[in-house]
């Protein structure tokens, strides 16, 4: 699927990257703590969350997120604009909660990404 | 500069403790560079969360901090070394769902207990020290193939 | 939908509150912050999050939820557990990620209705 025909399936609002429309994308990660998408966020995936700080631009260049959606509605900051801007990451919104975001983009075709870090024994 | 000197590369950055807005610039510049001297996108990847992790425990608890990035042959490593409170009982700081972030902190997203674990779990190598009342040492070491 | 339809569909695992799986789903929400679930999540929800501190069971609670479902094979602390069993309310652990768990439930509920 395209970024194109995810800004249609969620009737999203595109903020930075018009021009990128034609990027494929095939699995998404949802998520509200950025620790937790540094933790299993695959590269290449989209980024859905309700975070609208320049955090969650820095997370996603760090990890080589495709782009950032935005979900329920929320605008990001001048900053978080500017940022992403920046660093060359489509960042959209959608009026969709998360919970619909993920329930839209799964029914077309758009799969889960979980990359497991090895655990050293702090987890359970 | 003194030691025997097998550095491909090197560079120190400072962190600005309490500096929400300039979080993850450090890592952003070390992200790129790592790009620019051809190491591999995985390696970078790694490298860049790493980093990233510590720069915002280094804004959110400690008055300024140093990064020191050198990529040697066969590794990168990254030492960030704070001014800030320490932690008295690593054990404990390294559990994962651990926490002492305060609301600002958990409002971009971070302070669920994760960022040592996820540090931890990205280097190849990793040591931790600490002293209350001074700073907190880390030193991630990620092998290039 | 039922609680118990959708944990059967997705293989869920059921952590306590078993007896409470006859509670109507009317939707579903998925986050991580707890202001944001309080604030905009809604009755009969089922509620996905990787939170597992015993305040989810609160939120959970004050909102007449259906049921807490964990992400990722988070598992509830004890005295999550216990707190859920206190305020009846259900809760359930998925070894899938949030994305793909909220996409499943939303499928179902709205093939179904």
């Amino acid at each position: 699927m395209k970024l194109r025909d995810v800004k249609d399936i969620l009737d999203a609002e595109v903020f930075i990257g018009e021009d990128c429309l034609d990027l494929e994308v095939k699995t998404a990660f949802g998520a509200d703590l950025m620790s937790d998408v540094l933790a299993f966020a695959k590269a290449g995936s989209m980024l859905l969350t309700g975070l609208t700080n320049t955090q969650v631009v820095r997370t996603a260049n760090v990890l080589d997120i495709a782009a950032i959606i935005l979900v329920r509605g929320k605008k990001p900051s001048s900053d978080t604009i500017e940022l992403a801007r920046q660093l060359n990451i489509p960042l959209l919104s959608t009026k969709y909660i998360l919970f619909e975001t993920a329930g839209r983009l799964y029914e077309k075709g758009i799969v889960g990404c979980l990359q497991k870090v090895e655990t050293n024994s702090v987890r359970n | 500069m003194c030691e025997t000197n097998d550095n491909l590369y090197q560079e120190s950055f400072t962190i600005e403790g309490g500096n929400f807005n300039n979080a993850g610039i450090v890592s952003t510049s070390i992200k790129s560079i790592l790009k620019k001297l051809g190491i591999p996108n995985d390696i970078v990847r790694k490298s860049a969360i790493v980093s990233y992790e510590a720069e915002i425990n280094v804004v959110s608890y400690a008055k300024q901090g140093v990064v020191n990035v050198t990529v040697k042959p066969g590794r990168v490593q990254i030492e960030v070394i704070d001014e800030g409170p320490g932690i008295p009982n690593i054990e404990l700081a390294m559990q994962e769902g651990y926490s002492t972030a305060d609301r600002r902190i958990r409002e971009m997203g971070f302070g669920a207990g994760m960022g040592l674990c996820n540090i931890k779990n990205y280097s190849d190598d990793f040591h931790i020290t600490s002293e209350v009342g001074k700073g907190t040492h880390l030193i991630m070491t990620i092998q290039t193939p | 939908m039922k609680v118990e339809t959708i944990v059967q569909a997705l293989g869920l695992e059921v952590k306590c509150c078993r007896d409470q799986l006859g509670k109507e789903v009317t939707g579903g929400y998925t986050g991580d912050l707890l202001s944001d679930v309080m604030g905009n999540s809604r009755e009969g929800y089922i509620w996905i999050t990787r939170q597992v501190h015993q305040n989810i069971v609160a939120v959970a609670s004050l909102k007449e939820h259906a049921g807490i479902i964990l992400i990722n094979s988070s598992q509830p602390t004890d005295d999550t557990l216990e707190k859920a069993r206190t305020e009846q309310i259900p809760i359930m652990v998925s070894d899938l990620p949030a994305f793909e768990i909220s996409g499943k439930v939303f499928n179902l509920l709205t093939s179904k209705t």
